[in-house]
C-alpha cells in the first residue's frame, strides 16, 4: 500500500464512517483524517475529524499540513429522496469542485484520488446498451438533477486528472446499493410489503452489497488503479426475480402511463421514488463489471446474494428491534481519548483497531444473544411461537458462529499486526537517543523549572522527544507531569 | 451531444512507476459465473417461458401451419458466436421465430439465438417483460459484440430493420438496404462468422397491403399496417398468419480471421453488399422453384 496519509470527505455519511473504519485497522496507515459539515455517525478509534463547511473551501490547507497523499471522496450524493436538489447539487458539483482545487497543483502532496460515483451515470434510456462499459458515453444527456450533478462531477475530475499527471485517479461507479445498514431508496421501497413495478415492465438491476462497496473503495486506496470503474456485483436480475427473492410480491401499480400523476399521489401517501430511480424501473440498467474484476477486485457477493442478504435482514430486522443507542459524537469525549494522558490503554497505535473483534462483529453477537433470549422467552409463554423462536435461535446460532469466526480471524490479525508494531517500535527506539536533534540545547544541564518555563513554546512532537528522552535519563516526575499536561492542552487546540 | 456528456476519463497510465492495474488483458474470462439457481440469465432470458412458448406457438406454426422446410443446417456452427443474417418481413415477423425453432429441431447440437429486436420494443408495456423473456435483445453493437465475442453465442440480425417490416405486399422478396454494413463490423469485431439465412413464405403469411400514418402517429406504434386481419381483428390479429409453406435457406458462412478488419470501411461495405446480394440471389432462386405459396 502506497498511502500513508489518507484524508476521507464525507466522514458523516456512512460510506465515509465506514471507510474511515476500515481504513484505520491498517497499521501502515499512519493517519486518517476524516472531513465533513456534520459530525461522525460511527465511532472512530484513530480518525481525526476536522469540521469543514459545505462547500470545503479550507480543504487545501488541511491536505497541506496534514501532507495528505491521499483523498477519497466519499461525499457524492447519489439518491435524491435523501436531500433537496439545491444542497445536492452544492455538494456534489461545487462541493467536489472545491476538493479537487485542494488537491491540485504541481506542490500539492496528493498522489492518489479515488472518487465514489455513480452508474446513474449512465442514466436509463430505452436505447441503451444491455451492458454499459466504461469506455461508453451516455446516450443522452442527463435528465434528472442528480444525474447531472453525477455527469458534472465526472468531468470536473476529468479535467482534474488531465492538468494533475502526478496524481492517480479512480473512479468508482457504484450500481444500487443494498445491504442491512445503509438507507437507500431502492432500500425503502423494498421493505414495503409489495414490490412496485409499472404495469408491462420487467427492469433488469444489479446490486452491489454495502460490504463490497466498502471494500472497493479500500481497495482503490490500497492500489494504483487510474480510470474509470464500474462496481456490480456480478448478475442482472430481473425486478420480478428480486421479488421473488425477498419473499415478495411484486405489485404492477404504477401504469405505464402518466407515471409521473401516479408518482405525485404516492409521495402523498408517504412512498418516495426519486426520478432517477423512476427511469430505473421502467427500464433498467446492466453494466459490465469486469474491468474492476481484472484490477484485482473480488467481489464477496453476486447481485443474486445480495438480495438474499438483504432479504434475510429484512425478515430478521423485526426481531433485532431496538437493541442499541446510536452513537452520538462528542468532541470533548473523543478528544480525551485521543490526546489525555490518564487513557491508559497500552495498544500500540497501528494495531488499536483490531485489537478487539470488530465493534461490529461484538454487537451483533450481543443482539443476537438478546434475540435468542427473547426468543426462548417466547418458547416458554406460547406454544405457536416454539417453531418461529426455534428458527431464530438457529439463526442466532448460526450468526454468533460466524461472529466468533470473524472475531477470531480478527484477533489474529491484531496479534499480527501488535507482533509487527512491536517490531517496528523496537526498531524505532533504538537508534533514538542517538540520532534525534535534540528539541531543546544542553536539555541535560537546566534544571526542572527552567524546564517546564520552557515547554510552552515547544511544538508536540518535539514535546514528545523530550519526555522520552526525560524517562530515559533524569526522570524527573514533576517535569513529566508538566509535558503530559501541556501536551493533552496541546491535543486539544489541535 | 454535449461535451458534458461525454465519458470524462481515458485510461491512462500512471506517470509514476509501481504497481499499475490498469487491465490489458482479455476481459473474457472475467465474465459473471453461472448462477445454477436462477431461473433467468442475465439479459432477462427465462429457460421457463421460452419452452412454453416453443413447446405450443412456436410448435404450432413450424410444424403445422407454416410446416417449414429447411435446408444447409449445417452451416450454423456448433461451437463459437456466429451472426446470422436473414431478410424480413411481415407487421408482427414470423420468421425470426421460425429460424429459432429450425435451429432447435434440426441442428445436431441445438444452441439458442438471440434474436435482435427493435430497441422500441423496451419501451412497450408488455413486449418489454415478454421479449426480452423470449431471448430478444436490443439491436444494439455493444450487445451484439458481448454475445458474439464475449458470449460466444448465436445471433440473428435483420439488417433491413424497420424498412424491411414496413414493406408491402408488392414488394416482396426484394430486399432493401442493408443498414450502414454494422452488422459486418460487428462480425468482424467479434471475428465471428456471417451466416446468410434465407426465408421465404414469410411475406405471404403476414402479407402488408398498406402502412396508414396518421393511424402510426397516433396509436405511438412503430408502424401501423393493414393486413388480412389487422386492425379490424384488434392486436391479435396481428398473430392472424395466412398459413403459407415456409422454406429456410441456411448459406455457406463468412469467415473473419484476422484482426481490425472493421476499420476498412470499403472491405465492410464489400462484404455486407456481398452478402445481400448472396441472400436475394438465393430468395429469387427459391421463389422460382416454388410452385406454390400453400404447398411449396
Amino acid at each position: 500500500m502506497d498511502s500513508r496519509r489518507i484524508l476521507v470527505t464525507g466522514v458523516s455519511t456512512y460510506w465515509g464512517g465506514r471507510l474511515a473504519r476500515a481504513l484505520e485497522a491498517f497499521p501502515e496507515v499512519e493517519a486518517v483524517i476524516g472531513v465533513d459539515n456534520e459530525e461522525p455517525q460511527v465511532e472512530l478509534e484513530r480518525t481525526e475529524y476536522v469540521k469543514v463547511g459545505a462547500q470545503h473551501a479550507l480543504l487545501r490547507r488541511v491536505v497541506e499540513a496534514a501532507e495528505i497523499d491521499t483523498v477519497v471522496d466519499t461525499r457524492l450524493v447519489v439518491d435524491s429522496s435523501t436531500t433537496t436538489t439545491a444542497k445536492a447539487h452544492e455538494n456534489n458539483v461545487i462541493g467536489t469542485m472545491n476538493i479537487l482545487a485542494a488537491c491540485s497543483g504541481p506542490n500539492s502532496p496528493v498522489r492518489k484520488v479515488v472518487f465514489k460515483s455513480s452508474t446513474h451515470f449512465y442514466g436509463c434510456e430505452q436505447d441503451d446498451p444491455a451492458f454499459f462499459d466504461e469506455t461508453m458515453r451516455r446516450p443522452h444527456p442527463p435528465r434528472t438533477p442528480i444525474e447531472r450533478d453525477i455527469v458534472e462531477a465526472e468531468a470536473s475530475l476529468g479535467e482534474f486528472a488531465e492538468r494533475n499527471p502526478q496524481a492517480a485517479v479512480t473512479i468508482l461507479r457504484f450500481a444500487n446499493v443494498l445491504g442491512p445498514d445503509v438507507r437507500t431508496s431502492h432500500v425503502d421501497l423494498f421493505s414495503l410489503p409489495v414490490v412496485p413495478m409499472i404495469l408491462g415492465f420487467d427492469p433488469r438491476y444489479q446490486f452491489v452489497h454495502e460490504d463490497d462497496v466498502v471494500h472497493a473503495l479500500e481497495h482503490g486506496v490500497k492500489h494504483r488503479a487510474p480510470g474509470v470503474f464500474n462496481v456490480a456485483g456480478d448478475g442482472v436480475l430481473a425486478l420480478s426475480e428480486v421479488a421473488g427473492l425477498l419473499g415478495k410480491r411484486y405489485a404492477p401499480v404504477l401504469p405505464p402511463w402518466g407515471t409521473g400523476l401516479a408518482l405525485g399521489t404516492l409521495r402523498r401517501l408517504g412512498l418516495r421514488i426519486p426520478p432517477e430511480a423512476m427511469n430505473q424501473l421502467r427500464f433498467g440498467r446492466g453494466v459490465d463489471n469486469r474491468r474492476f474484476k481484472a484490477a484485482g477486485f473480488h467481489y464477496q457477493h453476486t447481485s443474486r446474494e445480495t438480495v438474499q442478504r438483504f432479504g434475510e435482514h429484512l425478515r430478521l430486522h423485526p426481531v433485532m428491534r431496538g437493541g442499541q443507542e446510536p452513537y452520538r459524537y462528542e468532541r470533548e469525549v473523543e478528544e480525551f481519548l485521543r490526546w489525555s494522558p490518564h487513557v491508559k490503554s497500552a495498544r500500540p497505535r497501528g494495531a488499536a483497531p483490531v485489537e478487539q473483534p470488530p465493534p461490529v462483529a461484538a454487537e451483533t453477537e450481543r443482539r443476537l444473544v438478546a434475540a435468542e433470549q427473547r426468543a426462548m422467552a417466547a418458547e416458554l409463554a406460547a406454544g405457536k411461537a416454539v417453531e418461529r423462536a426455534k428458527k431464530a435461535e438457529r439463526r442466532a446460532a448460526e450468526a454468533a458462529l460466524k461472529a466468533t469466526e470473524r472475531a477470531k480471524k480478527a484477533e489474529r490479525r491484531a496479534r499480527q499486526a501488535v507482533e509487527e508494531a512491536t517490531r517496528d517500535a523496537g526498531e524505532r527506539a533504538a537508534p533514538a537517543p542517538s540520532s534525534r536533534p535534540q528539541p531543546v540545547e544542553h536539555y541535560d544541564d537546566l534544571a526542572a523549572e527552567e524546564v517546564i518555563a520552557l515547554l510552552a513554546s515547544l511544538e508536540r512532537d518535539d514535546l514528545q522527544t523530550l519526555r522520552d528522552h526525560e524517562r530515559r535519563h533524569a526522570n524527573r516526575a514533576r517535569v513529566l507531569s508538566a509535558i503530559e499536561s501541556v501536551l493533552a492542552r496541546a491535543g486539544s487546540r489541535a | 451531444m454535449p461535451e458534458s456528456s461525454r465519458t470524462p476519463l481515458s485510461i491512462r497510465e500512471p506517470e509514476t512507476p509501481g504497481e499499475s492495474l490498469v487491465p490489458t488483458e482479455d476481459l473474457k474470462r472475467h465474465l459473471p459465473g453461472v448462477e445454477p439457481e436462477r431461473r433467468l440469465t442475465d439479459w432477462g432470458r427465462s429457460e421457463r417461458i421460452e419452452g412454453a412458448f416453443d413447446a405450443t406457438v412456436a410448435e404450432f406454426f413450424y410444424r403445422y401451419w407454416f410446416r417449414a422446410e429447411i435446408e444447409g443446417i449445417e452451416n450454423v456452427p456448433s461451437t463459437g458466436g456466429a451472426l446470422l443474417v436473414s431478410n424480413h418481413s411481415g407487421a408482427l415477423p414470423p420468421d425470426a421465430a421460425m429460424i429459432a425453432k429450425a435451429i432447435r429441431e434440426e441442428h445436431p447440437h441445438p444452441r439458442p439465438l438471440n434474436i435482435t429486436v427493435e430497441h422500441f420494443f423496451k419501451g412497450y408495456p408488455g413486449f418489454s417483460v415478454l421479449l426480452p423473456k423470449l431471448g430478444c435483445v436490443a439491436a444494439n453493437p455493444a450487445n451484439v459484440q458481448r454475445l458474439l465475442y464475449d458470449e460466444e453465442q448465436l445471433v440473428l440480425v435483420f439488417p433491413e430493420g424497420r424498412k424491411g417490416t414496413e414493406k408491402l405486399y408488392k414488394d416482396r422478396y426484394r430486399l432493401r438496404r442493408f443498414g450502414r454494413g454494422g452488422f459486418v463490423e460487428a462480425a468482424m469485431r467479434a471475428r465471428a462468422p456471417i451466416v446468410p439465412v434465407c426465408v421465404v413464405g414469410a411475406e405471404e403469411a403476414a402479407p402488408v397491403f398498406a402502412q396508414v400514418g396518421l393511424l402510426k402517429r397516433l396509436t405511438g406504434l412503430l408502424y401501423f399496417p393493414i393486413t388480412p386481419t389487422f386492425p379490424h381483428m384488434g392486436l391479435l390479429g396481428m398473430l392472424g398468419y395466412l398459413p403459407a409453406k415456409f422454406k429456410l435457406r441456411f448459406l455457406e458462412p463468412v469467415h473473419f480471421d484476422e484482426q481490425g478488419l472493421e476499420r476498412d470501411k470499403a472491405l465492410v461495405q464489400t462484404v455486407a453488399h456481398d452478402v445481400r446480394s448472396r441472400i436475394q440471389e438465393n430468395l429469387w432462386d427459391m421463389v422460382a422453384k416454388r410452385k406454390s405459396v400453400w404447398f411449396g
